[in-house]
């Protein structure tokens, strides 16, 4: 491997590119949003930069608080539902064969193919009253009543008519919803810990007496962390601020950060405290990679492989 | 505030035309394209609401005229006056509501008309030349107008629920109400209910409406972002506030639904052609907006997406169905009893926005 310094020119045109897409498209308009969160509308239209803390101070008061805080634990509800359902979901793809694998992958990242938006709408029709759950059900319960029927029993003497269920507008179908969508984020990294996993070890506790059980929390789970801590964070930042879930599948009282925020931008027409609160989302989520980063740290001196 | 058939009508409708038209509100931008090598220059860029113009419209547009026609769709107004505020778009004709455009005016985002390129203004009716929003119409031209109401399923309520108490201060439908999201019209219809103007600026009487709603969430079962009618015609929802053109649409194919303006008076809402201060193509804008109060084009308009037409040429045009229909041309009183939202101020909009968060927070 060259050194970057000893082939300078081709470093800098490799790197002029993303350079320029970084600084053009992410750092600029951030720090323009950035200083609308410091600024006062001051018009319809017109934004004064006079750095006050005035959109902080409010974005604190108890109200947006409490989204954040709904916000917070959704996601986190989201996040630890992935965690046990990817998991096992990730075992199953490492130990099946390597032609089934990639099948398997494929599976797991061909939702991301189809648009949010379709897949959202499509969750609705399933959903919803006259959904396929609701009527998959309602057929089940109409027909095993008509067999019932023939020993006597029939006419919803023992099994109802159907209450379709409200699976729809509250915040199960939001989590339902997160859950769907961010479970490959949560599959992939764990997919990628435990294939690195040396199957000696898994051997060796078995081998020594212990149960699957045990092997499994004591060996497999410690081995796995730096993966489901990846998992962790990769699914809780999108989902704790995510917009389109609660929007379509929420009801009522579903609302969260993101949804404040799009409001401030567009029907309260209040830039710098939408920008206000799309920061404190963003500082928050600085926090959390920063935890990341230092637990990171701790594991790779104790582990150098 | 979309009043048009958006997205969530695809579900219970994907063989149906709007599958074509929904698409448009994902982000494809529809093009026709001028037929005549000798087309003017400039294409009509034109910022619509979803399914809210007739079928072949732009294309004759552009056969009569060599004038080609851009759309680009918006699903309500706040979002098209947040693309325009950032400057970057450049629409030549607009269709904004009548509580944005006082607020596009006075941010300088639309410019005057030239009356004397749209002689067709003689079509229109008379009562819709001054208006409160827009004075001597200076500023814009009325394309559509309507109400909000109440959107029910007839075999689900007992005789017409022809009161906001309906949906706001009953548990007769618990679990099977919409309210629009919107916010001024949440509050605005809760106001008219408890006897206030729908434009209160007060900030008691406006927290007694979110008091109100409050108290009823745990009745209402979604905030509709104007998909009020896919709730109802899916049977999520057996009482829902709606504009009244959505469920005049859904009254064609479901006959169980019906459609009534409260007692206490509903929103009277309208909607208008404007041309941006940044507009590129002025005269062909112009143009555009002329061919649409023409008679005929007006009456194919109106005939497919059934909204009143303040076009007296293109009204008269119309059957007798379309122009008996109380559901799309209320009753005197009914009008009488409404109002138009206003656009109340920067500070009044700041105050109602955050009792509707609160609202939601709840």
């Amino acid at each position: 491997m060259e050194n970057w310094k000893s082939s300078a020119r081709a470093f800098w045109v490799s790197m002029a590119p993303p350079t320029f897409w970084l600084v053009a498209f992410f750092i600029i308009p951030l720090s323009l949003i950035w200083l609308y969160s410091f600024s006062s509308k001051t018009g319809i239209v017109e934004i004064t930069l006079d750095w006050n803390l005035r959109q902080y101070a409010r974005a604190l008061e108890p109200v947006y608080l409490g989204i954040f805080w709904k916000s917070i634990w959704m996601a986190a509800a989201t996040t630890a539902i992935c965690v046990v359902v990817a998991f096992p979901v990730a075992i199953a793809i490492v130990f099946s064969k390597p032609t089934m694998r990639m099948w398997l992958l494929l599976l797991v990242i061909l939702p991301f193919w189809t648009n949010l938006l379709i897949r959202t709408y499509a969750l609705i029709a399933v959903l919803r009253t006259n959904g396929f759950i609701n009527n998959g059900l309602d057929w089940l319960v109409t027909h095993a009543d008509w067999l019932l029927s023939f020993v006597g029993l029939g006419d919803n003497m023992l099994i109802g008519p159907y209450r379709p269920m409200a699976l729809l507008y509250n915040n199960t179908a939001v989590i339902f919803g997160l859950v769907y969508v961010h479970l490959p984020f949560m599959v992939l990294p764990l997919y990628a810990a435990l294939d690195r996993l040396d199957r000696s070890y898994l051997e060796a506790s078995l081998d020594l007496g212990a149960g699957h059980f045990r092997t499994f929390f004591l060996i497999v789970v410690p081995l796995a962390l730096p993966g489901i801590a990846s998992g962790v964070i990769i699914t809780f930042i999108p989902a704790m601020g995510s917009y389109l879930t609660p929007d379509l599948l929420g009801g009522t009282d579903s609302y969260m950060i993101a949804n404040v925020i799009a409001s401030q931008f567009k029907q309260a027409n209040n830039w710098p405290f939408g920008a206000a609160l799309s920061f404190l989302l963003m500082y928050a989520t600085f926090f959390a990679l920063a935890i990341r980063a230092v637990l990171m740290r701790k594991e790779g001196r104790g582990d150098r492989r | 505030m979309n009043r048009k058939r958006g997205m969530p009508g695809l579900i219970g409708a994907l063989s149906r035309r709007q599958f074509v038209t929904g698409a448009a509100a994902v982000g494809l931008t529809l093009t026709a394209k001028p037929k005549f090598a000798s087309a003017q220059a400039g294409n009509v860029v034109f910022a619509n609401w979803d399914t809210y113009i007739g079928e072949t419209t732009l294309a004759d547009f552009t056969e009569e005229t060599g004038i080609g026609v851009t759309v680009d769709t918006f699903a309500d107004v706040s979002e098209l006056f947040a693309k325009m505020r950032g400057g970057n778009v450049a629409y030549d004709v607009i269709v904004p509501s009548n509580d944005w455009l006082p607020r596009m005016i006075a941010a300088n985002m639309v410019q005057e008309l030239d009356h004397s390129k749209i002689p067709n203004m003689s079509n229109l009716f008379p009562r819709f030349m001054d208006e409160p929003f827009d004075p001597g119409r200076k500023y814009s031209l009325p394309y559509m107008w309507g109400t909000v109401g109440i959107g029910y399923r007839k075999s689900a309520v007992s005789g017409v629920p022809d009161s906001w108490k309906v949906l706001y201060d009953s548990d007769e439908h618990a679990g099977k109400i919409a309210l629009l999201s919107d916010c001024g019209t949440m509050l605005g219809c809760a106001l008219k209910y408890l006897g206030y103007s729908l434009n209160s600026t007060d900030k008691a009487e406006n927290e007694a409406a979110a008091e109100l709603i409050i108290k009823q969430k745990k009745n209402i079962k979604a905030f509709a972002e104007d998909n009020g009618q896919d709730l109802l015609a899916a049977g999520e929802v057996d009482v829902t506030m709606e504009y009244n053109g959505d469920i005049v649409q859904l009254m064609t194919e479901d006959d169980d639904v019906d459609y009534v303006v409260p007692k206490e008076g509903g929103i009277l809402w309208e909607d208008v052609l404007a041309i941006p201060a940044n507009a590129k193509n002025v005269d062909n804008a112009h143009a555009f907006i002329n061919y649409i109060h023409a008679a005929e084009p007006n009456q194919l308009i109106t005939d497919y997406i059934q909204y009143a037409t303040p076009n007296k040429a293109g009204y008269e045009l119309m059957d007798e169905d379309y122009r008996n229909n109380p559901d799309i041309f209320p009753p005197e009183d009914v009008v009488e009893a409404s109002e138009y939202a206003e656009y109340l101020g920067e500070e009044v909009t700041q105050m109602r926005e955050a009792l509707c968060t609160k609202i939601n927070a709840a």
